[in-house]
């Protein structure tokens, strides 16, 4: 009866002879035994995968392994060296205590390193060319130079947002979120680059980015009062020298907690009033919702009140990984039709894993890569939270862009003769962004490629106001002097 | 043939029958980053559905995908039992987005069976593509008098 029902409708539009028989791996057990590829072996960013898909990081991971050195040594020594007298002394909730905040902060470190930050997959290979066409249309485009820099204009709760196309993953990029030139990834509400972790910091990963940088401040700060107990009582009975000369480790943990404290505090106060106000560093940075840039400018995304937008980024639904890692590569071919009715072919998709050629835009991307590789200097720029700051994103070129552009005129005219030279040259639009991520005309009042700390901290100025903004900014600051 | 087999019929129909064409539904970003996507009805699929019933169909996704992102109490509760349990929970445990994407893979699924094969068309589930569009594919059409 089913079998009658469902067969009707289908007689209306007769396709063309379908064979399932043939599709069902069990007909075939024998032939083409290639090896199914997981997604993470082809994916397309600069990411790192460990244990089969499960863990995934940034490619420079060797900042992550000093943090974690760090944390293991001193809290280390604190519980080998430290804890023993002070249980004794004072309490054994002393070690007690520490324990729990070194799991945590370990947990949360690992957490915040190990998943998905929130990446945007790329588009495929057909939503791209609907873009190029939808694209066309708007502009009226001819063949020749390529048309001026791609943005579409939204409003969000009365806030005028532009989307920007990103050139790499071929997408127009949701409201907040942003392209990191280190992992070569459109990431969902791009926090920064955090280099200390191996990893972006977005959508999926921030609040346990948070909870580590707030428990690591607790650690630190209770690492470092308890060592100067210790210390201090010892010295009562011995005297400091030889107080010195039976814990010599102590001196080094109240050293590293010394140093830490002021970026890791300043830190996590700096993001505690981004949670509240419901910002991302990058939104921060670049003043977007600043009521400077106008009388009408507020936050869109705010909740209203502080404690729903803690509430919100903290204990809000974590959403899913877009990039299916461990899922296996299908390769799709469906067969396509001459035009007919002036419908719009497009050309057969590919496997995942050779996601170019399709359109002429991605054949020019080995060139792309070859060129990027040949300038090393631009993916360490600022290394550190580089991605925090505009110039880690991947701009567009700025022709249009208010958020990047300078009271002064002269720069956006640097940049559209740049512009100019680039199209004229027939090089693909990506080219500028290597080039236009040292200088942007936001980031340098004068103009002129300036070295890493100079650039950040002629930015960083404007942006800071309150001390404790300015205490965090100088700790990104010393981060992207690293 | 069950309803499975002729749904996975369907599927390898994807792969061998002729693709007319794609349509892509966009994102929908005026109420800000929750995933929502535009009800505006593509002019592609108006020789092939019926507009009101295109609609409806993105609605009750835009509701559904509402649904997962909903701040609540219960959204809540989760995300704090989840913090105290170092989020091990939800190694036996699915999160509430989780459960409410299975329903709107189920919901699509049943769309394509219902209403959308017998015209030719096939939704594909906006996981499948980042939750960037919702993906309608028109196969060739060569029934006699069309």
């Amino acid at each position: 009866m089913l079998q009658l029902g469902v067969a009707e409708p289908m007689r209306e539009c007769e396709y063309s002879q379908i064979s399932t028989r043939s599709s069902t791996p069990m007909e075939t057990p024998y032939k083409k035994r290639t090896p199914k590829k997981r997604k993470w072996q082809a994916f397309p960013g600069r990411n790192k995968f460990y244990c089969n898909g499960r863990i995934m990081m940034a490619r420079q991971t060797g900042v992550f392994y000093l943090t974690l050195v760090l944390i293991l040594i001193t809290s280390g020594l604190f519980f080998t060296f430290d804890c023993p007298f002070l249980s004794v002394q004072l309490t054994p909730a002393i070690p007690v205590i520490g324990g729990v905040l070194f799991v945590f902060v370990l947990g949360t470190l690992f957490r915040t390193s190990f998943s998905d930050p929130g990446v945007l997959p790329r588009a495929t290979p057909d939503e791209a060319a609907d873009l190029e066409r939808q694209i066309d249309v708007a502009n009226g485009s001819s063949s020749g130079y390529r048309p001026p820099p791609r943005t579409k204009e939204v409003v969000i709760n009365g806030q005028t947002v532009k989307l920007k196309y990103c050139f790499t993953c071929k997408i127009f990029r949701p409201p907040r979120a942003s392209h990191c030139s280190l992992c070569d990834n459109c990431v969902e509400r791009f926090d920064h680059h955090c280099p200390w972790v191996g990893n972006c910091v977005g959508k999926r990963n921030y609040r346990f980015f948070y909870m580590f940088i707030l428990s690591l401040s607790f650690l630190t700060i209770f690492i470092f009062a308890f060592v100067i107990t210790h210390v201090i009582l010892r010295s009562h009975r011995q005297g400091f020298l030889n107080t010195l000369k039976d814990t010599p480790a102590s001196v080094l943990e109240v050293v590293v907690c010394f140093f830490s404290v002021w970026s890791i505090v300043g830190l996590s106060g700096f993001h505690t009033y981004l949670i509240s106000s419901n910002q991302t560093t990058n939104e921060d940075i670049k003043g977007s919702w600043s009521s400077k840039r106008g009388k009408d400018n507020y936050n869109p995304y705010s909740h209203g009140n502080i404690f729903t937008n803690c509430c919100a980024a903290l204990c809000g639904p974590l959403p899913p990984s877009l990039i299916d890692r461990r899922g296996f590569v299908q390769s799709d071919t469906p067969q396509p039709t001459p035009p007919t009715n002036g419908i719009t072919m497009y050309g057969s998709t590919q496997s995942q894993s050779h996601m170019a050629a399709a359109t002429p835009l991605m054949q020019s991307e080995p060139v792309i890569l070859t060129d990027e590789a040949s300038l090393p200097g631009r993916t360490s720029l600022g290394g550190p939270c580089s991605g925090a700051l505009p110039l880690g994103g991947q701009p567009t070129p700025p022709t249009s862009t208010p958020n990047l552009s300078c009271d002064n005129g002269m720069l956006p005219t640097r940049n559209d003769h740049s512009e100019a030279h680039h199209h004229m040259d027939g090089v693909h639009h990506h080219f500028l962004t290597p080039e236009e991520a040292p200088s942007p005309p936001g980031m340098l009042p004068c103009g002129s490629p300036l070295g890493h700390s100079h650039t950040i901290q002629g930015f960083y100025n404007p942006a800071s106001q309150d001390s404790l903004h300015e205490d965090s900014v100088r700790g990104l600051v010393k981060l992207s002097s690293v | 043939m069950s309803l499975e087999e002729w749904t996975h019929s369907l599927q390898d129909m994807r792969q061998q029958a002729a693709i007319a064409a794609k349509v892509f539904i966009q994102r929908d970003y005026t109420n800000g980053t929750v995933c929502q996507f535009q009800t505006k009805f593509p002019s592609e699929l108006e020789t092939r559905i019926d507009k009101q019933q295109f609609e409806e169909t993105v609605r009750t996704l835009n509701n559904l995908y509402a649904e997962a992102e909903k701040l609540g109490g219960s959204s809540y509760l989760e995300g704090c039992l989840a913090c105290l349990t170092a989020y091990t929970i939800f190694l036996c445990m699915e999160t509430h987005y989780e459960k409410v994407l299975k329903k709107i893979a189920k919901f699509i699924q049943e769309q394509n069976d219902k209403i959308y094969a017998p015209r030719g068309l096939l939704l594909t589930d906006p996981i499948e593509r980042g939750l960037r569009v919702v993906e309608v594919t028109i196969f060739e059409d060569r029934s006699l008098g069309r």
